[in-house]
């Protein structure tokens, strides 16, 4: 049930990046709409990992050893959230660095200006 | 018109795509047989109390090797970019905010007491890696955000590059180091049994697990603080 409410949220989210990445003509937005589509992806992978009942896969004194194989979630979706969270923002930044190159050439962020590229 | 309307195609066809997932979804009830040897092994092999961390440092530690490649990369591909002699950044550094508004007192006083919240924040997250829900990663962004807080404040401020390079080369060197350590002394390239288990929960534990996690935070910290700096005017 839980797992359903997180992936769906997460869907959602990457609907919305989509929808503005589609939609405004600003390099800026879209940039926040790749991001966020980034982070509806970190949703779902995560939310697939949920198992019913589950906690964090943190061995302490709330979840010990003998019990954890039965009471934690999968560890391997929230590693690769980690690393994918990382790759992120450094995709991130990068398209951010082209923002600012792309403004300097021509004065203005509208993806409209640029169209040596388009065929 | 034709945009617009396919926009709207594209948006419902992955809605329909998603909605058919969401529809399809059932919750594990148990572990997959990958996942529950993972939580197995990492405390019973590695002692580590924080089978992600584990997994990050050790099991699949040569990913997080790549990853850290990657994020090298782009703090050289975004020097690329933003380098050179750019109409802004030429000049001395002085100059560059002339006739900038200064922060807000509230900005000075809050940058001065956070700081070095923020630092001791870092260190905690990067050191307890191993036992609680941190690592060197998420560590090194919190240093970053300190950085970030320093260069909103004192637009001034000037981390100093050829320092922040030389700590990233040796804290990535000694990472490698490490890692042919484990495949000398241990079962592989990363393993972390070169040093004694310890005690399982405690601070000094998991082998090289604290000691990976502390080069991987010194690292990422100063990449992305020097990421930051090249996006300043």
């Amino acid at each position: 049930m839980i797992s359903s409410i997180v992936l769906t949220t997460g869907l959602l989210l990457i609907l919305i990046g989509l929808w503005g990445m589609l939609t405004h003509r600003n390099i800026l937005r879209i940039v926040i709409g790749f991001s966020l589509m980034g982070t509806g992806t970190h949703i779902v992978i995560v939310a697939i990992g949920y198992v019913a009942n589950g906690t964090a896969p943190i061995i302490d004194h709330a979840l010990s050893l003998s019990e954890a194989a039965s009471r934690a979630v999968d560890p391997i979706p929230s590693a690769l959230a980690v690393t994918a969270i990382v790759i992120g923002m450094a995709v991130t930044a990068v398209m951010l660095a082209y923002a600012i190159r792309l403004y300097e050439a021509k004065r203005t962020l509208s993806i409209d200006a640029f169209t040596e590229s388009k065929w | 018109m034709i945009r617009r309307l396919s926009i709207i195609v594209a948006i419902v066809a992955f809605g329909l795509v998603f909605a058919s997932l969401v529809i399809g979804h059932t919750e594990q009830q148990s572990l997959l047989p990958l996942a529950e040897s993972y939580i197995r092994l990492v405390p019973q092999e590695l002692g580590a109390a924080n089978v992600i961390t584990g997994i990050l440092l050790t099991y699949r530690a040569f990913d997080t090797l790549g990853e850290v490649a990657v994020l090298f990369m782009v703090a050289a591909g975004v020097g690329l970019v933003l380098g050179g002699e750019r109409p802004p950044r030429s000049g001395p550094l002085e100059d560059r905010f002339e006739g900038a508004r200064p922060p807000s007192e509230i900005v000075q006083t809050g940058t001065q007491i956070l700081v070095p919240l923020i630092s001791i924040f870092a260190a905690y997250i990067i050191m307890n890696g191993h036992l609680t829900a941190g690592g060197g990663f998420q560590g090194g962004a919190v240093i970053a955000s300190g950085v970030l807080l320093m260069l909103l404040t004192y637009p001034q401020y000037q981390p100093n590059p050829e320092f922040l390079g030389v700590t990233e080369s040796v804290a990535g060197a000694l990472f490698v180091l490490t890692g042919i350590a484990g495949l000398i002394a241990a079962g592989g390239f990363l393993d972390n049994r070169i040093l004694p288990l310890g005690q399982f929960g405690a601070f000094f534990s998991a082998g090289t697990i604290p000691i990976l996690s502390a080069l991987l935070g010194i690292k990422v910290g100063c990449e992305l603080s020097v990421i930051l700096e090249r996006f300043r005017p």
